[in-house]
């Protein structure tokens, strides 16, 4: 029901050329939307159309989205209206149809009980995202989508080789049906050699959603050249994506003796992933792609959590729910910083207070949020994560984790106040100081709110969701 | 016979390893193409007719046809020189591909399982990996499109293997096909010949930190 009316919506905005329609219907969407998530959250643990279960970890998810969703949508709307002085009502109409149908796609990958429904949504996601970082019709927009493509094809092929040796290593155990629900039932039945192999691949395929080691570079890319409020969807829900079907496939191996081998291997890749995040964020000079980076961090974080096991899960899951609504201030922010200076890089930013103070404090506590100091969420689960690896004995790994992300915090310092407190370095002060646009403090109002709310949960979370994470933790054994 | 068909996909990856002309490259895209046709034929008799007939209509239309024909059409329209520009001298390359197909086939050999064709598997993942070296092999973008299409060649072979008792993983990986084909090949290579005008990978390399 839902996804039909998606599909309609964002056809007829493709069609459209009126504006007042388009945001009309866009406005329509986001209520659709909504009560999309408000009635999955009340028809909980609810088996929808055969293939979709609306079990607590993906109603979690999903009201993340939805909450996200609305300054996400507004800002898009600023930012075409505003900022993209190249929008016609044809580039228009297709941008929002596409930010809708990866909403809806995201959305439903984490709904689906079936690992091939879960790949097509997948499959979905990387068409529509690639349009939307495709907007701005450049030629690096184009080597970003291209990148993107080309990446995301390949991983998706390798998640079906999965899938492959998956149903491979369902013949021994005779069952045909490969939904998580069945595969978790019969997961002690399945040959262990195929299901290692095939959790290899499905977990290559799934880094590229994810962002860690092997084929993290595409949403790099991605997250640069896209448009910001897409970075902010691409930078969150997407990444929360691979990491809902991981957690599933982690899930239906954690019921095997194959667990450990799985735990090793998901650490090694996100203590490697972390390192890479590390060594690019303490030299990078743009200052999007540090945001992008930063995703990488929280992702090697969120994964090495759930490898570690025991109250490792139950943070990882906090961590990557907490993540969700403090990483998309970050990228919502940049659009008012680019309309300032013109440029990301962080030799033409600086004194960013003079400009937009409102902004600025958006961006000061963003930086508290990501850098997980202790009055910000991520302080908390982040927290968990460190005792869970402490009672796990990884000292070793928890020691390099812990001096990787000293240098993670001295990298994302230096560049946010170079571009707060210090006058830029190019030249002094903007050419034009009176031409500096003047930003509505109000715009940031969304940003505080996600803000507020991410420290309000993590301090004093409702039991309901401490309910739901413990449903979903429950699901690895 | 099946094994004939299967170990002819395996002689023209070496082909593939060595070849210089785009030219080449197509016609044993071609050529696998009505491979995977015949292989789809004889391997899978368990699964309903209109699917068999669907399966295989697939493979001749678009692996066989219609794919090599749009990269033709790319290459003339963007005028792409006609030689592949691989890094590695043709020997290294023929090496290297040998040594995949030997890898793969110790490894299938260490696997005890009896539901498992050995040649579908060796096929499938040396197919796989030749896929993945020409890629990283070949400067230009064609040849990486070329080389992803190898890819999935070798997936399609795979899917033969459990075609018989899942038909819908099947279906999957014709969708797979389908995706690629149009998304890729259709509309993306289009607009990159609108937007460059010379389609050399090293044009899209200025994104990095």
């Amino acid at each position: 029901m839902f996804l039909a009316a998606t599909f309609a919506i964002s056809t007829a905005l493709v069609i459209n050329k009126n504006r007042g329609v388009n945001y009309a219907l866009v406005l329509l969407y986001q209520c659709l939307f909504l009560g999309f998530g408000v009635y999955q959250y009340f028809y909980i643990n609810t088996i929808q159309h055969g293939v979709f279960k609306s079990d607590p970890l993906a109603v979690l998810m999903l009201l993340a989205l939805c909450f996200i969703s609305v300054p996400v949508l507004f800002h898009a709307y600023r930012y075409i209206d505003k900022d993209d002085s190249e929008a016609t009502p044809h580039t228009r109409g297709v941008f929002f149809a596409a930010l809708i149908l990866l909403i809806t796609a995201c959305s439903m990958a984490y709904l689906s009980d079936h690992l091939a429904v879960t790949w097509i949504f997948i499959e979905i996601t990387t068409l529509s995202a690639s349009v939307l970082i495709y907007h701005h019709r450049s030629i690096r927009a184009l080597e970003g989508t291209w990148k993107y493509v080309f990446i995301c094809a390949i991983s998706i092929t390798f998640i079906y080789v999965g899938i492959l040796f998956l149903s491979l290593s369902l013949k021994e155990a005779g069952v045909q049906d490969i939904s998580f629900t069945s595969l978790m039932k019969n997961a002690g039945k399945l040959d262990p050699f195929w299901l290692k192999l095939s959790f290899l691949f499905i977990y290559t395929g799934l880094t590229a959603k994810l962002g860690l080691v092997p084929m993290y570079t595409a949403g790099i890319d991605a997250k640069d050249k896209a448009p910001g409020p897409v970075g902010a969807i691409l930078a969150s829900a997407l990444m929360n994506v691979g990491f809902v079907s991981l957690y599933r496939v982690y899930a239906v191996i954690s019921g095997t003796p194959s667990m450990s081998w799985a735990g090793t291997i998901m650490m090694i890749a996100a203590i490697l992933s972390v390192f890479v995040a590390t060594v690019y964020m303490t030299r990078i000079k743009n200052i999007k792609r540090m945001f992008a980076y930063s995703g990488i961090e929280h992702m090697g974080i969120a994964v090495l959590a759930l490898a570690a096991g025991g109250i490792g899960v139950y943070a990882a899951i906090l961590h990557i729910f907490l993540h969700t609504l403090v990483k998309p201030v970050l990228f919502l922010q940049y659009n008012q910083i680019y309309r300032i200076y013109q440029s990301k890089s962080i030799y033409d930013l600086g004194n960013y207070f003079r400009y937009n103070r409102a902004g600025a404090i958006v961006i000061l506590l963003g930086f508290i949020s990501v850098a997980a100091m202790p009055p910000s969420a991520l302080f908390v689960s982040e927290f968990m994560v460190f005792q869970s690896l402490f009672s796990g004995g990884h000292l070793l790994i928890m020691a390099v984790l812990l001096i990787l992300l000293t240098f993670i915090i001295w990298g994302l310092g230096v560049n946010i106040f170079k571009l707060l407190f210090t006058p830029r370095i190019s030249e002094g002060l903007l050419k034009e100081e009176i031409n500096v646009p003047k930003i509505n403090p109000w715009e940031s109002l969304p940003q505080y709110v996600l803000i507020i709310a991410s420290v309000y949960l993590a301090y004093n979370p409702p039991a309901k969701l401490v309910w739901m994470i413990q449903e979903a933790v429950k699901l690895i054994q | 016979m099946i094994d004939i068909l299967l170990i002819s996909m395996a002689i023209t990856l070496l082909y593939m390893s060595i070849a210089n002309r785009l030219q080449t490259y197509l016609s044993i895209l071609v050529f696998q193409g009505f491979i995977l046709f015949g292989a789809s034929y004889l391997s899978l008799p368990d699964i309903s007719t209109f699917n068999l007939l669907f399966i295989m209509l697939e493979t001749i239309v678009f692996k066989a046809i219609a794919v090599p024909w749009i990269i033709r059409y790319i290459i003339k329209r963007n005028k792409i020189t006609r030689i592949a520009e691989p890094y590695l001298s043709n020997f290294a390359s023929l090496l290297i591909v040998t040594s995949i197909i030997v890898v793969t086939i110790v490894l299938s050999n260490s696997i005890q399982d009896r539901n498992l064709d050995r040649t579908f598997f060796v096929v499938a993942l040396s197919t796989l990996f030749t896929g993945l070296y020409l890629i990283v092999s070949r400067k230009k973008i064609i040849t990486h499109i070329i080389g992803y299409i190898v890819i999935e060649n070798g997936v399609f072979v795979l899917s033969l293997a459990v075609g018989n008792e899942m038909p819908l993983l099947l279906n999957l990986g014709i969708m797979l096909d389908i995706f690629a084909s149009i998304f890729i090949l259709g509309v993306f290579f289009n607009k990159i010949g609108d937007v460059l005008k010379d389609p050399d990978v090293n044009v899209l390399q200025n994104l990095k930190d």
